[in-house]
């Protein structure tokens, strides 16, 4: 009876380990695989398999299987086998099917992370490299695995990832950068090293500004494409949006259209994207206007005019600004004009965002409140310094009474010693 | 004449002494004046650095609004949130110090320069940013709003 | 014959049977002033203590706004400043007769130096003096730091790098001036407590010791004036110094209160440990002359730091110094010697020199 339980129990636990979940079944996949393939001589072979432990995939649970196909359970080169599903290594279009199996499935996305997006291969097929890689079978374009470094695939959010918004440009720049590889292709090759010139780039990798813009958030990440001429200033106006509504209500976002060029990306150049300064606007030599104006022409008068409004503002509010310091530094009470200042300074900066209108008559609307607020508060700086000298007129009656001391008490010590003097003749 | 000079001799003794003597006063009066004055808390008992009593009352400042006030030379904002609580920010915009505003249409602060957005807890949520706005603390003591730098 | 009781009033006669004001009125009557040739110095231990009692009065009122911390120190001064009424006018008072104080005490020294005021019986009280020099160079300095601004933090710095090049117990002195290995809130409090506390009561003793002293042997007499002959003219301290004393201290006082006026004591930067020195800091003037000596001391001689050689040199000039009446054995035994006036007046022009040079030389070299 007990022999009966007992062998009861054994084919049960048999049964068990036969049908264990899938994961565990994924377990074995990978160590099958893995375990021939890591020992192996050649490193096209052997990496892959020594990466994927660190790859999101089989942190989820899912092994070689899942994407290369073929039978988990076999230990032997047989493993291998087209009728069991294996594709060995996917090549062009055969990549974006593989990833694209369970990416464009909502249903099956949604058990691992609900609030990923499924579409990114209808995004792929609409940009320059699925267009290229479906319709003139271009196999040196960029899929799934290339920019997605595939077998050590980790999410954007992760600082090791080849898609964190720190590595994208370097990704891009893998193929992006390299002359040789792009000859064909006939477009610049310096996007890279222009982005790593510009204020974008310095914000993001100095400041630790993860918000700033890399390749994706202009270009697009699946879908992506170069913005078209018309549509730059769109683009750019998603963050500096109010510059690019001043822009495209001025009279230079008709014409660059008619010139078919692009808006923002005209001065500010696209990716080479530098600190703005004063500068660049004017009739002068460092001027950008002067690529198209001259100084005598109506365009290049307005320039020197608004040029001329935000220097003037700018040296009141430093005048203003150094007296109050030296004031302040004095001992003086000036919170009160400093607290004034900085709507001088809110004022400036409007100005600067307002040379986007290019009209003088909208520019001066910013700059003759902030004048009016600097000059007050260079008064109030003056006046501080004033005060300091009226203190000394206080002191002066003061000077006076002590004077008077003075005076009184050598009197007194000379008259003292006189009549000491005569008392003691007397006396003698 | 002997007599005449003493008489003259006591007259200037006296005017002398008249003389120290008031001048001596005046003396006096000229040191415990500043002193007195020095020694009388001012009006203001305490520096402005880290905390300052506003000149706005409680009951002055309604729900969904937002004031600009004056601590020491910077700006600063009062907000009365829809939830009816009272919060205090620097009103210097994290990206190139310009003073922001409440905005009741959309319950935000933002601010007019580049168009930045902050949420009611001073977080930047929008915009070119990069910080969130400096929070301070708001004690209401009766009748008296007071808004002190966090610790 | 003159009736003295009369002279007082109800209000005296009341205070003496309690607490003895006619034994004092006798000592008062009976002291004297030596009149001569070089009376006129005599004026000066009174002028450093009247404004040694200027700085204690000014002290006293600044304490009641001043917070010794260094999130608050520099912010305290700013509202003494700016809201307390006057409040400018009594920070620079404190300031400039600080500044006072040692030039009319460096002035009383040297004419006692000169005047040869430290042979016997006065030997402690030349000792005492030279303590009460040392206390006034320590005050002076703990109170530089006190506003926490960038000029003092930085002098302090240097300052207390100083005692540190010393040998065994360089680094300690200099941890347990700074209360830390680097000037930092914990120097401030540190020194805001030696200068209103410790410092203040150590000169209690040492200059209740000194004007006891003073009290019980007179003025001395000069060399010069003691070869006078008879009669030795006097001057009876009571009324007629104490009238002189009395101009001088307002001369003083107008001196003062036109130097608040028209060089009222700035507010500066506050101060920020970790931003590099400005260029060109200084020490207060009465250090410049030590400062540029080490500064020009050439930094190795015969295998010994440079600096180290100063500081031992400063020690050795002020044992002698302050010893003086140990070391003149020719005025100990009452006969003429010319070492102390040599050794003071070249110490005159060194330190002159060398405070000239401090200020014109350019900082950079």
């Amino acid at each position: 009876m007990i022999r009966a339980i007992s062998r009861g129990f054994l084919w049960l636990g048999i049964a068990v380990i036969l049908f264990l979940p899938v994961p565990a079944i994924g377990q074995q996949q990978v160590e099958n695989c893995v375990a021939c393939h890591q020992s192996l001589p050649d490193e096209r072979l052997a990496g892959p398999a020594k990466l994927f432990s660190g790859d999101i995939h089989a942190v989820k649970g899912f092994g070689c299987v899942s994407c290369h196909g073929g039978d988990a359970s076999d230990t032997e080169m047989s493993a291998m086998n087209p009728a069991k599903g294996y594709v060995g290594k996917p090549t062009g279009t055969k990549i974006v099917d593989v990833c694209g199996r369970c990416h464009s499935d909502a249903r099956f996305m949604r058990q691992y992370n609900p609030s990923l997006r499924v579409d990114q291969v209808t995004e792929y097929y609409a940009s320059v490299h699925g267009r290229r890689l479906k319709e003139q079978k271009d196999s040196k374009v960029a899929t799934c695995a290339n920019c997605h470094k595939a077998h050590s695939i980790k999410p954007p959010g992760d600082p090791r990832s080849s898609v964190h918004p720190l590595h994208v440009a370097d990704t891009c720049g893998s193929c992006h950068a390299n002359a040789e590889y792009m000859a064909p292709y006939k477009i610049p090759t310096d996007q890279l090293a222009n982005y790593k010139k510009s204020v974008h780039w310095r914000m993001m990798a100095n400041k630790g500004d993860l918000s700033a813009p890399t390749c994706n958030d202009c270009h697009g990440n699946h879908g992506a494409a170069p913005p078209g001429i018309s549509w730059v200033g769109n683009v750019c106006g998603q963050c500096h949006a109010v510059n690019g509504e001043l822009f495209s209500k001025s009279r230079h976002s008709q014409v660059f259209v008619q010139m078919g060029i692009p808006g923002c990306a005209t001065c500010h150049d696209n990716h080479q994207i530098l600190e703005t300064s004063d500068e660049l606007i004017g009739s002068r030599e460092k001027a950008i206007c002067t690529r198209c104006h001259t100084a005598e022409d109506r365009g290049g008068k307005s320039a020197a005019a608004m040029r001329a409004m935000i220097d003037s503002l700018r040296q009141e509010y430093d005048k203003a600004h150094s007296i109050l310091l030296k004031a302040g530094h004095a001992g003086m009470e000036v919170s009160q004009p400093e607290f004034d200042l900085n709507e001088a300074k809110t004022a400036l900066v409007k100005a600067r965002a307002a040379i986007h209108a290019f009209s003088v008559v909208t520019l001066k609307k910013e700059i003759d409140p902030g004048l009016q607020v600097s000059a007050k508060a260079y008064a109030g700086g003056l006046k501080a310094l004033e005060e300091l000298g009226f203190r000394r007129k206080w002191l002066a009656v003061s000077a006076i009474i002590i004077l008077a001391l003075i005076v009184g008490l050598v009197l007194k010590i000379r008259q003292m010693e006189s009549a000491q003097k005569s008392s003691e003749k007397e006396e003698v | 004449m002997a007599e005449g000079m003493l008489k003259q001799f006591i007259d200037r003794r006296n005017f002398l002494n008249w003389f120290l003597g008031s001048t001596a006063g005046a003396f006096v009066l000229s040191v415990l004046y500043p002193l007195s004055r020095y020694l009388t808390p001012p009006p203001v008992a305490e520096s402005t650095a880290r905390s300052v009593t506003l000149s706005l009352k409680p009951k002055e400042v309604k729900a969904n609004s937002g004031q600009i006030f004056r601590f020491g030379s910077q700006p600063g904002i009062l907000v009365n949130t829809p939830a009816g609580e009272l919060k205090a920010f620097s009103a210097a915009c994290t990206h190139l110090a310009c003073i922001v505003q409440y905005r009741s249409d959309l319950s935000e602060i933002w601010c007019a320069c580049h168009n930045g957005h902050f949420d009611l807890n001073g977080k930047n949520i929008a915009g070119p940013p990069p910080k969130p706005l400096e929070e301070y603390a708001v004690n209401v003591s009766g009748d008296q709003i007071v808004v002190s730098k966090k610790v | 014959m003159e009736n003295r009781g009369s002279e007082h009033g109800k209000l005296w006669l009341w205070l003496d049977e309690r607490i003895g004001l006619k034994d004092i009125e006798k000592l008062a009557k009976k002291k004297e002033i030596p009149v001569h040739r070089h009376s006129i110095w005599y004026y000066f231990g009174g002028m450093t203590l009247f404004l040694f009692i200027i700085q204690v009065l000014s002290g006293i009122l600044l304490l009641l706004y001043y917070r010794p911390s260094a999130t608050e120190a520099y912010e305290s001064i700013q509202f003494l400043m700016t809201e307390v009424q006057f409040g400018w006018l009594i920070r620079s008072i404190h300031a400039w007769s600080a500044n006072l104080m040692i030039v009319a005490m460096f002035i009383h020294l040297f004419s006692a130096l000169l005047l040869k005021a430290y042979r016997s019986p006065r030997e402690l009280t030349w000792l005492s003096g030279g303590g009460l020099m040392g206390l006034s160079l320590a005050f002076g300095f703990t109170g530089y730091l006190l506003p926490w601004n960038e000029l003092s933090f930085f002098a302090t710095r240097v300052g207390t790098e100083i005692p540190g090049v010393l040998p065994v117990i360089g680094s300690f002195t200099r941890r347990f001036l700074r209360g830390g290995n680097d000037v930092t809130g914990a120097t401030l409090t540190r020194f805001y407590g030696i200068h209103v506390a410790i410092l203040p009561a150590i000169v209690t003793i040492v200059l209740g010791l000194h004007l006891f002293l003073v009290q019980k042997h007179g003025m001395s007499r000069p060399p010069s004036a003691e070869r006078e002959g008879e009669p030795k003219r006097v001057m009876p301290f009571m009324p007629n110094f104490l009238l002189r004393d009395l101009v001088g201290w307002l001369c003083a006082l107008g001196v003062l209160a036109a130097l608040a006026a028209y060089y009222p004591a700035e507010l500066g930067k506050k101060a920020d440990p970790f931003q590099p020195a400005p260029i060109g800091i200084k020490p207060e003037w009465y250090f410049m002359a030590m400062f540029q000596t080490l500064k020009l001391i050439p930094s190795h001689i015969l295998g010994i730091e440079g600096e180290l050689l100063g500081v031992l040199g400063f020690g050795a000039v002020g044992a002698v110094l302050i010893l003086m009446p140990f070391v003149d054995r020719r005025a100990a035994a009452g006969k003429p010697s010319r070492f102390p006036a040599v050794f003071g007046i070249a110490l005159i022009l060194y330190s002159i020199l060398l405070t000239y040079l401090g200020y014109t030389m350019s900082p950079t070299k």
